[in-house]
């Protein structure tokens, strides 16, 4: 019962933030002419900055933030590793290595593709890097090795940023800083298509491994005498997930902090049912990012702050508030 | 639910000696059969082979006639419940949820827990003297407590067997009395029960057969009579002891003599 609430009311919460995202903004619109809008009348401009601008935008913020929580609670069942998140294993290094050097080559002007493209090329390197390390001589998978070699990987890539960022152009570079803080504005609806297509069935599939999540978390021996096959669950589950934040970072840079505090957030509050968990994470997880970028643009409005610090900001106090209240207890 | 191994030998690693080597047993069914040896002797390995998480080098083990890599995990977990020697919880889990966790094997991915799961789980929770630490987070458990839980669990599969590697370690006199006449009622139910343990004289009061491993090898098998000679136990544990029949409970007991 106390499960359906929490999920009543994170879906009440995912749609409002789609609402607010979309009513607010630096144009100011009335609630009237947005959804006017939303049903295909009103004027022109408020049509186009509905349905073309805030809507997409707000989406891509559910599908981003709640891909990200998701995979973060994935990723700490996994490790077994409370530090875990969806960049860990050395995505997010990956993925800014390929985006910064398409920028510093100057390929991104050309196709508006380019830069996601890129930004995912570099995400599944690392992906596959890490993988081929962490598979031993028998086949298995080791998650420490997983662990560490991600963090390696993840700081070579950081190297790479590092000489790119030094030999290219002042201009280059400060575009380079702003994808890598990661933002929405680049939203449009075949990003949103793009990414809804990658992580709603990826999502789907992880719900589908919630038990096993479950038993992995009490540990790999155990998870597999009480029927799990580990190493089936540890490659998918790794793999997918790792996918869903890669096409995250693809289209909106290294957004911080939402995939590891908000499954902290919600196992502090529901528990560490991974059948709850999971889609309590995506729903919390999209309706936190989409508030985010909400308070990104309107703050300091027509001037967009960097998601990510909105992020740190509103989830930081929250989340030690939760900490506090959980240790009391 | 019988247990075998046939010339089972494993190796960890390519350049270390064999951890097992040319194991041969039987477990009949329903029997409650206990597994001594020194420490590094093989028999977390045998029991590891046994429920097929490490793959044999020569030979094969079977569970219910089957070789065991032809069983699909959630299938011998319905037929096998285990308790390793150790496990931690990476997130705060109750006792309760930890027992639930017994019945996955039985449930589909999408099936939640019906009354008749409800009532196992309870019934498990009950037999190992826990239902009151039910709503208690496992993190803060005693080490007897948590050992008690996992047993739970272990019951909560409603096998038809049970693998248990050193449940007793860490626990009083009481608990782990209480335990092994847990394990010695279930043999008697018809459940096969295969124990490893240090503990000789209760392995000797309680067990119906023994296996003794001395360096990943068959020291001894049998009924409790024969295997436990002094000459064999001191061959195969480095230290003089006597054995005697204990005058309260009737069967033989060690008792470890001051010099080597």
């Amino acid at each position: 019962m106390r499960n359906f609430a929490a999920g009543a009311v994170l879906l009440a919460a995912t749609i409002l933030a789609v609402f607010l995202s979309v009513r607010y903004g630096a144009v100011s619109l009335t609630t009237q002419e947005v959804l006017q809008s939303l049903t295909g009348g009103g004027g022109a401009t408020e049509r186009f900055i509905v349905l073309e601008h805030r809507l997409p935008r707000a989406l891509l913020g559910i599908l981003v933030g709640g891909g990200l929580a998701l995979a973060g609670a994935v990723f700490q069942a996994l490790l077994r590793n409370p530090l875990a998140e969806p960049y860990i294993l050395g995505i997010s290094g990956g993925a800014a290595a390929g985006a910064v050097l398409a920028l510093a080559l100057g390929l991104t002007s050309a196709l508006s593709w380019f830069l996601p493209g890129a930004a995912f090329a570099g995400a599944l390197l690392a992906i596959a890097l890490v993988f081929g390390v962490a598979v031993s001589a028998d086949r298995r998978l080791d998650v420490r090795v997983l662990l560490l070699s991600g963090v390696v990987v993840g700081a070579f890539f950081s190297a790479c940023i590092a000489l790119i960022l030094a030999l290219a152009e002042a201009q280059v570079v400060r575009s380079a800083v702003l994808w890598m803080m990661g933002s929405l504005a680049g939203a449009t609806w075949r990003s949103v298509g793009v990414v809804a297509a990658y992580t709603l069935p990826a999502c789907l599939l992880l719900l589908g491994l919630a038990r096993a999540l479950n038993l992995m978390s009490i540990g790999e021996e155990t998870a597999s005498y009480l029927g799990t096959e580990v190493e089936t669950v540890k490659r998918v589950s790794y793999g997918v997930a790792s996918l869903v934040a890669a096409a995250g970072v693809a289209f909106a840079g290294v957004i911080g902090f939402v995939g590891l505090v908000v499954p902290h957030g919600v196992r502090l509050v529901m528990g560490s049912d991974h059948r709850i968990l999971l889609p309590l994470s995506f729903l919390a997880g999209g309706a936190f990012l989409t508030l985010a970028d909400l308070l990104a643009r309107v703050m300091l409005s027509p001037a967009e702050i960097p998601i990510g610090v909105v992020t740190a900001f509103v989830g930081v106090p929250f989340f030690l508030v939760l900490l506090r209240r959980s240790l009391r207890a | 639910m019988n247990f075998e191994t046939r010339s089972l030998s494993v190796r960890y690693r390519p350049d270390a000696a064999r951890a097992l080597d040319r194991v041969t047993m039987r477990v009949p069914a329903g029997t409650l059969y206990a597994v001594l040896g020194p420490n590094g002797s093989g028999k977390s390995t045998l029991m590891r082979a046994l429920l097929g998480t490490v793959t044999p080098e020569e030979g094969e083990a079977l569970v219910g006639d089957r070789p065991v890599r032809r069983w699909k995990r959630r299938e011998l977990a319905r037929a096998v419940g285990a308790v390793s020697q150790r496990e931690s919880t990476a997130f705060p889990i109750s006792v309760r949820g930890l027992v639930e966790m017994g019945r996955y094997p039985h449930l589909g991915p999408l099936r939640s827990m019906t009354p008749a799961d409800r009532a196992t789980v309870d019934a498990a929770l009950q037999r190992c003297h826990i239902e009151e630490l039910a709503d208690r987070s496992v993190g803060t458990l005693s080490g007897g407590e948590f050992q008690r839980t996992r047993i739970a669990r272990a019951l909560a599969q409603a096998p038809s067997a049970l693998v248990l590697d050193e449940p007793t370690a860490s626990l009083d006199i009481r608990h782990e009395m209480g335990i092994l006449r847990l394990l010695r009622q279930s043999a008697d139910e018809g459940v096969t029960v295969v124990l490893v343990t240090h503990h000789l004289n209760l392995a000797a009061r309680f067990a119906d057969r023994l296996l003794l491993l001395g360096e990943g090898r068959v020291a001894a098998e049998g009924p409790v009579e024969e295997v436990f000679q002094a000459p064999i136990l001191e061959q195969v544990y480095g230290w003089p002891l006597s054995v005697r029949r204990d005058p309260v409970s009737g069967s033989p007991a060690v008792t470890p003599l001051d010099d080597p």
